[in-house]
């Protein structure tokens, strides 16, 4: 079970999160939408353990993996190497495994630069994966994709997040992502006390 | 035309140009032909006094790289990741930057004395500032989200360092290594020319003294040759092999 308490949250004078409790059950996939500047990213950066200046605590899973708007790949690395290296226990053959999951067959050997931007983000998809996360962060990943791209990428972590059985905590502006790939739907709104959940 | 012949053709033209300034000239005390330094260039390899100087500087100038690199990559990478440390270090930088290398050449021998030992900490204190300037610039560079990326996966001090910010910091210690040899070798002729008595630095001293022009020529240009053959044999290589992914 992940379990968040914040408290609050400022960058200056700025209040940017005020008080937010939120438990998610293991294998619970749960969506935060709200409008841009909210607060969505650094709530999802506090959970990550990438923000550690707040007030509050985070009980997560040792066991955690994140997609981020952008692939955030290493780009002078193969797409093998980006999940090698990256989660060294992973055999070549499981590497390679879960780059034809992903949709990502026979492109082992090529640069993250050589792809498009879609199956960029399915080697990220498939970089998360490949630890066998019991809690998975997605912040708005499908972003700038067109919606057909965009479609078959939310079908495909669909399918990820029920096999792997992990649990979900996924940003995104759509309502749509929101339903189809989570249970529960949550919003940040607006606070003077900095944004809260409703 | 083949692109890989051009800078055989262009060091021709120089060739060529310094050719036609000798002719000009008609005076080879003043300027001798290339051609008029090949018997004595010969001369000097068949006595072993060619290989000699040339080995004692090239000793020099991978000692002084070696060490300006190691603690100019650590100090700019430091003070590009911690604000706190560069505030405190970006003055002694900025006066080591602008610390004439003679004075440090000259500090350096009347402290420590005219020992080997002098001459490679000389050389190396002129490079470290220039190094850590550059490495500093790479370090501020660093992409932030790779490194969340690499936080939240848990990678490895060590694989973090060598996939994560060497390849990010690579460009900038290329620039920084062929500065750096381009300079260091220079300073190392100035430190054998003031305090050693072997290197091409002495040698060109020694043929100062003799007002023989001829010599001098010889022994730089012996060293400029092996400079580039380290840069098309060493630094360009490496730079093609860590730059794959971005032509491939």
């Amino acid at each position: 079970m992940i379990q968040i308490r914040v408290e609050g949250k400022s960058f200056g004078a700025l209040k940017v999160l005020g008080r937010i409790h939120l438990q998610i059950q293991a294998g619970e996939r749960v969506a935060l939408t709200g409008p841009s500047g909210i607060g969505k990213s650094t709530l999802l950066r506090i959970v990550a353990g990438l923000d550690q200046e707040f007030e509050g605590q985070i009980s997560r899973p040792d066991s955690l993996a994140i997609v981020f708007q952008e692939p955030t790949l290493l780009p002078w690395r193969t797409a093998l190497d980006n999940l090698k290296l990256v989660h060294p226990m992973l055999s070549t053959s499981q590497a390679a495994s879960m780059l034809s999951r992903v949709g990502l067959e026979y492109k082992e050997d090529v640069f993250p630069l050589q792809l498009s931007l879609g199956q960029q983000r399915r080697l990220s998809l498939a970089r998360a994966f490949s630890g066998n996360p019991d809690l998975l962060i997605m912040d708005e990943p499908y972003a700038s994709l067109d919606k057909g791209t965009a479609q078959k990428m939310l079908a495909l972590t669909q399918d990820l997040v029920k096999e792997h059985a992990c649990s979900l905590l996924f940003v995104t502006h759509a309502v749509e992502e929101a339903e189809q790939l989570c249970s529960r739907t949550l919003t940040l709104t607006a606070c003077p006390q900095g944004a809260q959940l409703s | 035309m083949d692109a890989r012949l051009a800078p055989f053709l262009s060091l021709l033209a120089l060739m060529l140009l310094w050719s036609v300034a000798a002719l000009l000239t008609q005076d080879p005390q003043v300027l001798p032909t290339p051609w008029g330094l090949v018997p004595r260039f010969a001369e000097e390899a068949a006595s072993g006094e060619l290989a000699r100087h040339l080995s004692t500087t090239i000793f020099r100038v991978l000692w002084a790289f070696g060490l300006a690199m190691a603690f100019g990559v650590i100090l700019g990478f430091v003070m590009g990741r911690y604000r706190g440390i560069n505030r405190w270090l970006d003055p002694w930088l900025v006066v080591f930057l602008n610390l004439p290398a003679l004075v440090v050449i000259v500090l350096c021998y009347l402290w420590i004395g005219l020992t080997e030992a002098a001459a490679i900490i000389a050389v190396t204190l002129n490079k470290v500032p220039n190094v850590a300037t550059v490495i500093r610039e790479g370090a501020r560079a660093l992409d932030p989200k790779l490194d969340a990326m690499a936080h939240v996966y848990r990678m490895g001090t060590v694989a973090r360092l060598r996939h994560v910010i060497l390849p990010q910091l690579a460009p900038f210690i290329a620039a920084a290594a062929r500065s750096g040899v381009a300079i260091i070798w220079k300073i190392v002729l100035v430190v054998e020319f003031l305090g050693r008595s072997s290197g091409i630095g002495f040698q060109i001293h020694l043929y100062f003294q003799l007002f023989d022009v001829g010599m001098v020529l010889v022994y730089s240009l012996s060293f400029i040759a092996v400079m580039l053959l380290v840069e098309w044999v060493i630094l360009q290589p490496w730079e093609r092999k860590t730059n794959r992914w971005r032509t491939a």
